[in-house]
């Protein structure tokens, strides 16, 4: 399957990168080889093969339903570049 | 004979019986990091004072005769995509340069709580995404057996550093040979454990199904030492196998007699590099004059695993590296300047009548994630990101994702059925030696290729490691892969081991 820039630009958006022009032509031509090669997988039989999304069998894995002390929020949103005491800020959303 | 050439069992023994002090050792590998590093760049930071005082306080307590953990006064080196409580883990990426982690990994945990000291934070490819630590958004790091080289990727600083004899033990990531290559290229003994066997709490996600943490060190008895360190189950990462850990340093004594090594034919195929192929098979040569017998087995499949690699790595990326998006962590984007380019749009949009495409302008929210994301992120993170968006998006999901996971699965059959006939598999890790520095970086999908041989290891969730065996004319280092099943662990380093014994390969040191 060729890959378009068309494609590129709303795969772009998808994944909320901003690509400048340049960087979406030779992000256009490099997946183009990349998706080239990777179209080798096509030729493959899969029928009747279980996809394998992990090297584990198992599924479900629970601990006991403790209650445990969490990480303290100030700790965590020190970590965020714009926060007040409570909260992540973004932008207004509503009502520009 | 300095404290650096020694091997991190040769410094713990002479730890233990108080022939040297941790704060000699750490103070030789410190004073080597100063001299050396500004040529190697292995290391992203190290704070020489703070390593000297945990090896004040290890020495104290061993003089008051405490109970010591099994690294104790050791300096450890770490890859810079672990968290380490309060301290910068960059990922060596512009996006989380300022990122101060809130918690320990479980292990950076494990390598306190054996009382290690703690070195420095090495060098990688930006979030492990590379071959070659050149897609680091600070510095490149230099292969020391070749200055003019790179060390590999994405650990090329936990490779060279060990190369360099700037610390003794080093902790890398392996997500499709990130340990196992730069250890082939620097000449290094890497490992790569079992998928599970490892706790990746605290490791910043590249790809979850395919993350291990392992360790690089000079020989495979150090390697044990490091492995027996950070192996177990950790309850807080819910993939981490509940498998009891063996003393893998016991284990090493065990003979090569009876073991039975698979060669795959498809390790030898077109693109093997002459040298690199006489090397392994002198010391496939060298395993059955220690009697071990050998077997050829076939992964078939085996030649579909970069393109399902790229698929599925990519994917889990594009996942979790979403996360990234200007709010809860790093790089943020000029958010006034965002407002004030959408207001001038709009205007200029409704001066000329088009006020429906005014209406359909970006929020100021998503502009600020795409500008965050696109100054934060590198062209190699931007690109698996795109790839793995357009992997995973409606349309291509079942010809591109569905499909990676079942040729993944083919994969793991491979092994399984190989697994039965024989104990372990041998072959090259890489295709050729280190190659120099620039040679791949315009061509993406020729940097992804130098996985070849490692990826496999990691879609099916097996223990593989890398040997020393042999150098290039040039003297260039070669590795030799070594695959085992699940948590046999035990089996690769006992094998590595026997063959240290046996040959010198992994005793050759880079004039530096």
């Amino acid at each position: 399957m060729s890959l378009s820039r068309e494609q590129v630009e709303k795969v772009a958006l998808l994944a909320r990168l901003e690509l400048s022009d340049a960087e979406l032509s030779a992000m256009t031509t490099q997946l183009q080889a990349i998706v080239g090669y990777v179209d080798q997988l096509a030729e493959l039989d899969t029928n009747g093969v279980e996809p394998m999304a992990h090297p584990h069998d198992f599924t479900n894995v629970f601990r006991p339903d403790r209650l445990e002390p969490s990480f303290a929020r100030t700790a965590m949103l020190a970590t965020a570049p714009h926060a007040d005491e409570a909260f992540y800020l973004v932008p207004a959303v509503l009502g520009q | 004979m300095s404290l650096t050439d020694l091997t991190a069992a040769e410094l713990l023994e002479m730890l233990g019986s108080k022939r040297a002090t941790s704060v000699e050792v750490t103070q030789a590998f410190t004073d080597r990091i100063r001299r050396l590093d500004t040529g190697v760049g292995a290391f992203l930071r190290f704070d020489a004072a703070a390593a000297l005082e945990q090896a004040e306080r290890i020495d104290a307590r061993r003089r008051r005769g405490e109970p010591l953990g099994g690294l104790a006064g050791l300096p450890v080196a770490v890859k810079d995509l672990l968290c380490s409580r309060g301290e910068l883990t960059t990922c060596a990426s512009k996006m989380l340069a300022n990122f101060r982690a809130p918690y320990d990994s479980t292990v950076v945990a494990k390598l306190k709580a054996a009382d290690a000291v703690l070195l420095g934070r090495t060098n990688l490819d930006e979030f492990a995404m590379g071959g070659s630590t050149e897609n680091s958004a600070f510095q490149p790091t230099r292969n020391p057996w070749d200055l003019e080289r790179a060390p590999g990727g994405s650990s090329g600083g936990a490779a060279a550093c060990v190369a360099a004899q700037m610390a003794p033990l080093s902790i890398g990531s392996d997500t499709g040979g990130s340990i196992r290559q730069p250890a082939a290229l620097c000449g290094v003994t890497g490992l790569k454990p079992t998928y599970g066997r490892v706790s990746r709490q605290g490791l910043v996600a590249f790809a979850s199904s395919l993350d291990q943490i392992g360790p690089l060190a000079w020989t495979a008895e150090d390697t044990a030492l490091l492995l027996s360190a950070i192996a177990g189950h950790d309850p807080r990462d819910a993939t981490s196998v509940d498998v009891p850990v063996p003393d893998y340093r016991a284990a090493l004594g065990t003979s090569l007699k009876g073991v039975t090594l698979g060669i795959a034919r498809e390790h030898f195929a077109e693109g093997l590099d002459g040298e690199v192929e006489r090397a392994v098979r002198e010391a496939i040569r060298q395993f059955q004059s220690l009697g071990a017998r050998v077997k050829e087995v076939s992964l078939p499949h085996g030649k579909y695993g970069i393109a399902a690699y790229y698929v599925v790595a990519s994917s889990e990326a594009s996942s979790n590296l979403a996360r990234y998006d200007g709010v809860h962590y790093g790089h943020r984007a000029d958010e006034q300047r965002i407002r004030a380019e959408l207001a001038a749009k709009r205007k200029e949009l409704v001066a000329a009548g088009h006020t429906a495409e005014a209406e359909q302008l970006e929020s100021p929210l998503v502009m600020l994630y795409r500008r965050s994301r696109a100054e934060g992120f590198g062209p190699e993170v931007k690109r698996r990101v795109m790839l793995g968006t357009y992997a995973l998006s409606a349309g291509y999901y079942d010809a591109y994702y569905v499909k990676a996971l079942k040729a993944r699965r083919l994969l793991r059959r491979d092994y399984d059925q190989a697994f039965a006939e024989v104990d372990l598999i041998v072959g090259p890790t890489t295709a050729t030696a280190a190659f120099k520095l620039g040679e791949k970086t315009d061509d993406p999908l020729a940097m992804y290729l130098v996985d070849l041989y490692t990826v496999s290891a990691n879609l099916a969730g097996i223990a593989a490691m890398s040997i020393p065996c042999g150098f290039t004319r040039t003297g260039l280092p070669i590795g030799l892969q070594l695959q085992a099943p699940p948590f046999a662990e035990d089996r690769l380093l006992a094998a590595a081991h026997q063959f240290q014994e046996y040959t010198d390969w992994h005793t050759q040191r880079p004039k530096l």
